[in-house]
Order: C-alpha cells, then sequence, then structure tokens
C-alpha cells in the first residue's frame, strides 16, 4: 500500500499522460452515462428533445437531486442514511397538511426535523454507532409521523409552492436550471470553500483532521444537518409537482438517491464526492427510470431492475477505467 | 451465585431481558389472559426472522462495511419460486424447497459475484442485486398467487403441546449454526476475517472463498426463509420479505453481535428475534395506531443501539 505513491513518482511521462486521461475520462464517466440515455431517447423518440419534451420528462428530477445531494452530504462523512426516503415522505406530508395551513407550524416542524438530523450526526459521533442501524430504524419513525401527520393519501400543497414548481422559464426548462443551480451552488459550497474541504476531509482522513484541532463532532453535525436541510427541501419540490401527498410518497428514494451518488462518481469512503456528478446522476436516473423505458416499450415491472443493471454497468466501467489508472 | 454473574456477563442476555419484559408487560394489560397463546404465536413467527438473522450474522461479522441488503427481494422471489414448483401438490414439497434454496444461494453467489468482480461495497452490490431480483419477481410472480400444498401449510403452522415444529427445528439450526461458528473451520474463518482481514490472509485463510461461501449461505438461508414464509402464511407475495431488511439486520445488532465484525452471538439472534415479535405483540394489544406503532419500533430500535453502544462503525 505505502509502496504506491513511490511507483508513480518513477513512472515514466507517457504512463503519467495515461493515467491522468483515465482520470479524466472516470470524471467524465457521469456526464458520459448522461449523454447516452439522453441519446438513446433522441434516436427512440426525436419528438422527445423538446422543451415540453424534457419538462415532462424530467418532471421529477428535481426532488430526486435534491435528495441525491443529501444523500451525497451523509457519505461524504463515510456514513449513509438509510431514512432519507420516508423522511422526504414525512417532509411531504407535513408540506401538504401544516405548511398551508399553518406555515408557522409547518415552519417550526421542518427546522425541527434538520435538528433531529443535527442530533442523529452527533448521537451517531458520540456513540460510535453503525449509521446504517441508526438511520433504518428512523426510517420507520419518520413513516410513523408521516402516517400521524397524514393518515390518508391527500392534503394540498402551498399555492406559492406550486407556482414555483410550475414556472416555464424561456427556452431552457425549468428542472435543467433548477438542476444546474443546485449543482453549481452546491459544488461552490462544498469543493470552493475551506470549510467544504474540512467536511470532506472528515471523510477522508478523520485522524489527521483531529489532530490538525478540527472537532470531528461538528463536522459529523453539520453532514448531517445539512442532509436533512436537503431532504426538507427534496419534500417540498415533490409536493410543488405532485400537488398532493402520501405517506409512502418518498419510500422509493432511498434507494434512488444512493444509486445516484455511486453514478455521479461518489465513493462510499474516502469523502470523494462531486455534486455535479450527484445531479448528473439524479438525472441520468429520472430519465432512464421511466422515460426511456417507455420509449423502448419496456414494461414497469423491469425499471427498478434497469436501475439496478445501469448501476452496475456504471460501476463496471469505472473498474474497467481505474485499473488503466493504476 | 457466580453463575448468574457470568450469565448477566453475556451480551446475549440483554435481549432475552428484554423480551421478558416485554412479555409481562404485555400478560400485565391482559391480565394474564392469552399469555401462551402469545409465546407460541412468538415463537412461530421469530423463526422467520431468525433464519434470515444468522444469514446477515454471518455477512456482518465479516468485517466492516459487509451487509447483505438483499434479503428482502431474495426472500419475495424464493417464496414464489418455492410455491411456483409446488404447485399445489404434496409430492413437490421438498422439491420447491430445493429450488427455494438454489435461488436463494444462487443469489448470494451473484453477490459475492458482483463484490469481487466490480470490487465494489458489499452495500451497493447486494443494494443493485435487489433491484434486479425485485424486478424479476414482480414480472414472475404477476398475478400469481399460488397456495401452498396442504401439506406444507399444515407442516409450516404444525404445533406440538403449544410449540412450533419449525421452532424447534430452527433451535436445532442455530445450534447447528454455532457450532460451525465457534468450532469448525469455516467459522473461525469467517471471525478471524471480520477481525483482521490482511492477518487473516496471512494466516493463510482462503479469503475470497470464505467471503463467497458466507455470501451464498446468506442467500440460501434467505431462500428456504421465502419458502417457509409462504406456507405459513399459505401464499406467496412480492412483499413477503420487506421487513427482513430492518429486521435482520436489527436482530444482529441487538443480539450482541459486533457490527465491527469478527465478534458474532448466535444465541442473541434469538432473543432480539423475541423482543422484536413481543414488542410488535405489545403494541398492537395496546391498539396503538399503525402511525404509532411504526415510530415506537423506530424509536426503540434506535434506542436499544445506543444503549448497546458500538465500538467501531459499520462502514
Amino acid at each position: 500500500m505505502t509502496a504506491t505513491p513511490i511507483d508513480t513518482g518513477f513512472k515514466g511521462s507517457a504512463a503519467r499522460n495515461a493515467a491522468a486521461r483515465a482520470r479524466l475520462l472516470r470524471g467524465l464517466l457521469p456526464a458520459l452515462s448522461l449523454a447516452l440515455v439522453l441519446m438513446a431517447i433522441a434516436w427512440l423518440n426525436p419528438r422527445a428533445i423538446s422543451y415540453f419534451g424534457f419538462n415532462l420528462m424530467l418532471n421529477l428530477a428535481i426532488p430526486i437531486a435534491l435528495a441525491t445531494i443529501a444523500q451525497m452530504f451523509v457519505i461524504a462523512g463515510n456514513e449513509l442514511d438509510l431514512s432519507i426516503g420516508t423522511f422526504v415522505g414525512f417532509v411531504g406530508c407535513v408540506t401538504a397538511t401544516w405548511l398551508k395551513d399553518a406555515p408557522l407550524v409547518g415552519i417550526a416542524i421542518l427546522l425541527g426535523s434538520i435538528g433531529v438530523y443535527a442530533l442523529l450526526g452527533a448521537l451517531i459521533h458520540l456513540r460510535n454507532l453503525p449509521s446504517i442501524v441508526v438511520t433504518l430504524g428512523m426510517s420507520f419513525v419518520w413513516q410513523g409521523l408521516a402516517i400521524l401527520v397524514l393518515p390518508k393519501p391527500g392534503g394540498k400543497a402551498p399555492d406559492w409552492l406550486l407556482t414555483i414548481m410550475s414556472l416555464k422559464p424561456p427556452f431552457i426548462p425549468f428542472p435543467i436550471i433548477a438542476a444546474l443551480l443546485i449543482g453549481l451552488v452546491v459544488h461552490f459550497g462544498l469543493m470552493r470553500t475551506s470549510y467544504g474541504a474540512i467536511l470532506r476531509g472528515s471523510g477522508g482522513n478523520p485522524a489527521a483532521l483531529r489532530r490538525a484541532g478540527w472537532s470531528l463532532l461538528k463536522t459529523k453535525v453539520v453532514l448531517f444537518a445539512l442532509t436533512g436541510l436537503f431532504g426538507v427541501l427534496s419534500g417540498m419540490a415533490l409536493i410543488g409537482i405532485t400537488t398532493s401527498a402520501d405517506a409512502n410518497i418518498g419510500n422509493g428514494y432511498t434507494l434512488l438517491a444512493i444509486a445516484g451518488v455511486i453514478l455521479g462518481g461518489g465513493e462510499f469512503v474516502g469523502g470523494r464526492v462531486s455534486p455535479i456528478g450527484a445531479v448528473l446522476g439524479a438525472l441520468t436516473l429520472a430519465l432512464a427510470a421511466s422515460p426511456l423505458l417507455t420509449f423502448m416499450h419496456i414494461p414497469p415491472d423491469w425499471q427498478v431492475a434497469a436501475n439496478g443493471a445501469i448501476l452496475i454497468i456504471v460501476l463496471a466501467a469505472r473498474v474497467l477505467i481505474s485499473r488503466k489508472e493504476r | 451465585m457466580t453463575s448468574v454473574k457470568s450469565l448477566l456477563a453475556k451480551p446475549w442476555i440483554w435481549s432475552f431481558v428484554g423480551a421478558l419484559l416485554v412479555w409481562l408487560a404485555t400478560i400485565g394489560f391482559t391480565g394474564g389472559y392469552g399469555a401462551g397463546g402469545m409465546v407460541t404465536a412468538a415463537l412461530s413467527l421469530a423463526v422467520f426472522t431468525v433464519i434470515v438473522g444468522v444469514g446477515q450474522m454471518f455477512v456482518i461479522t465479516l468485517g466492516p462495511g459487509n451487509v447483505d441488503l438483499s434479503l428482502p427481494a431474495n426472500i419475495g422471489l424464493a417464496s414464489a419460486v418455492a410455491m411456483k414448483v409446488m404447485g399445489g401438490s404434496d409430492s413437490m414439497i421438498i422439491v420447491g424447497l430445493l429450488a427455494a434454496i438454489a435461488c436463494g444461494a444462487a443469489i448470494g453467489a451473484v453477490n459475492y459475484l458482483l463484490i469481487w468482480a466490480l470490487r465494489i461495497p458489499p452495500i451497493i452490490a447486494t443494494l443493485s442485486a435487489s433491484f434486479i431480483i425485485q424486478s424479476v419477481d414482480i414480472s414472475y410472480g404477476r398475478g400469481l398467487q399460488i397456495k401452498p400444498p396442504p401439506g406444507f401449510a399444515d407442516f409450516a403452522n404444525w404445533q406440538i403441546l403449544g410449540i412450533p415444529v419449525l421452532a424447534m427445528l430452527t433451535v436445532l439450526f442455530t445450534i447447528g449454526a454455532a457450532i460451525a461458528l465457534q468450532r469448525m473451520i469455516y467459522g473461525r474463518s469467517v471471525l478471524a476475517i471480520g477481525q483482521n482481514i490482511r492477518a487473516a490472509w496471512l494466516a493463510g485463510v482462503n479469503v475470497g472463498r470464505i467471503r463467497f461461501l458466507t455470501y451464498t449461505l446468506s442467500g440460501a438461508l434467505g431462500g428456504i426463509d421465502g419458502a417457509l414464509l409462504a406456507g405459513y402464511f399459505r401464499g406467496a407475495n412480492v412483499d413477503i420479505g420487506n421487513e427482513y431488511l430492518l429486521a435482520s439486520i436489527a436482530v444482529v445488532v441487538i443480539g450482541g453481535t459486533s457490527v465491527a465484525g469478527g465478534k458474532a452471538n448466535v444465541p442473541g439472534v434469538w432473543g432480539a428475534a423475541l423482543f422484536l415479535v413481543l414488542l410488535l405483540t405489545m403494541l398492537n394489544t395496546f391498539g396503538v395506531s399503525a402511525g404509532v406503532r411504526l415510530l415506537l419500533t423506530g424509536l426503540i430500535i434506535v434506542g436499544v443501539i445506543t444503549a448497546a453502544g458500538g465500538e467501531k462503525a459499520l462502514r
């Protein structure tokens, strides 16, 4: 293990160039996957590549992208959140009921739930708990709360939220603008600021960070709170599109969000994540999940399998590229 | 006195204490009514959690990051395969069971193939596998509500003196699993890999083969669990395994197995499974709504794990 850096130091410039090219290819993989899916759609149904086509196809891409970003923050700290799906559902139920009928109470509940996320981060760090188990337990808590808030599907999204989500800007469809904005804002915050580097460092080399005097408790709390924040945004965006809620509305998002992060070039350990990649991964999944399959006349039964297959294909491609990198 | 003390020092005793407390609280609420029936029902239901829990325990013991998330999908598919192969006829019961085990073992083997060939964390490998299995199950079992053969359904529900036969067999199986874990080369290798994969490799343990066997074993146990569930509930369906994702991981952790790997505990799986089942029975007896039941289940699991603490994170 320790010999690797010495090896690369003696590599010839040709080998170094090849490694750099492989790294570049690896970085472009999320964009390539998206381009491939888009090309397939364009080939199968050219009419889909239009302003209205994108508006329809990417309808649900914004909440998926936000949930993926949420998951990305915990993954940056070497943790995993298996409750993000039911959390999005819970936020959806609150949005369609309290946030419309009593906005102040609704805001307080949503802020409180972000606080719960922050507390979970502290708990996981202080008691050294496996995040998988804690968040798996929390997924039941959020689902239970969602059912208590909204026992039957229904409710109604606040008008201002409906207005935002049905914006029709000229030339570029709203989902694309929103996705770009989300990707760029998070990219700047996490990749270009000094505290962003510290947050990623807490996943990359926690021991070094601690010795340098940074609080790992604080980084974990911040990462979990950010996950909660983007989970809240995802739930609100979802309800802005669907207009009403259901306690199970977000259940599929847990797996979609993890898949999106990995598709976007994120790694499970080591704080190696990419916000723009994660958004591209989410868009790829949103497009591949139903529009592509519908155009290919694949029955909805196989949509989940398609997500799994895409994940496996991209990971296989990454392994092939990584081999070149060495 | 020393024996009591050494008993209290065992990590698994607490899950049984918890199960006992929950049971006492419930019969306290009903005034003693249905105390025996509750134990019978708890034993019958705990069996299914114990079987997958043992599989999950071996996987988790392999060390940080090892976990099988494909169990629910696996259980769903195996239940459909078993019922389809049995086709409602008693003569095909054994063949159907073998088919379910083979189906589960194949899923486990594919899981390890993905982990090994793509060098991806087991979490994402078993997750992507479960996506695909789920779809296979949905399209294979579409509109299919095949009843189990009467003989198999009776066997799965068979009781002697109020004790489910399936529970007795599962006790024998867990004793076998405990022996395999503590006294056999396979189990010792699993523990060694979980403690230090590099040291185990240097000591001559065939790490790849043991990991392959463990994932295949977990898959096969998921398969047999699916078949038994379909027999017990008299029919297979896609969602039959859904609750076993949380349950299988929770019983392992509550039962005193270390999530950091290298330390496993078989009796604790039984105690924790009984605890979870009795907890649900208690909440149902108290007549709480579905929302409150989910909420409390989640809170209690988080609470128990917090109290049990952890030495090292799972990943």
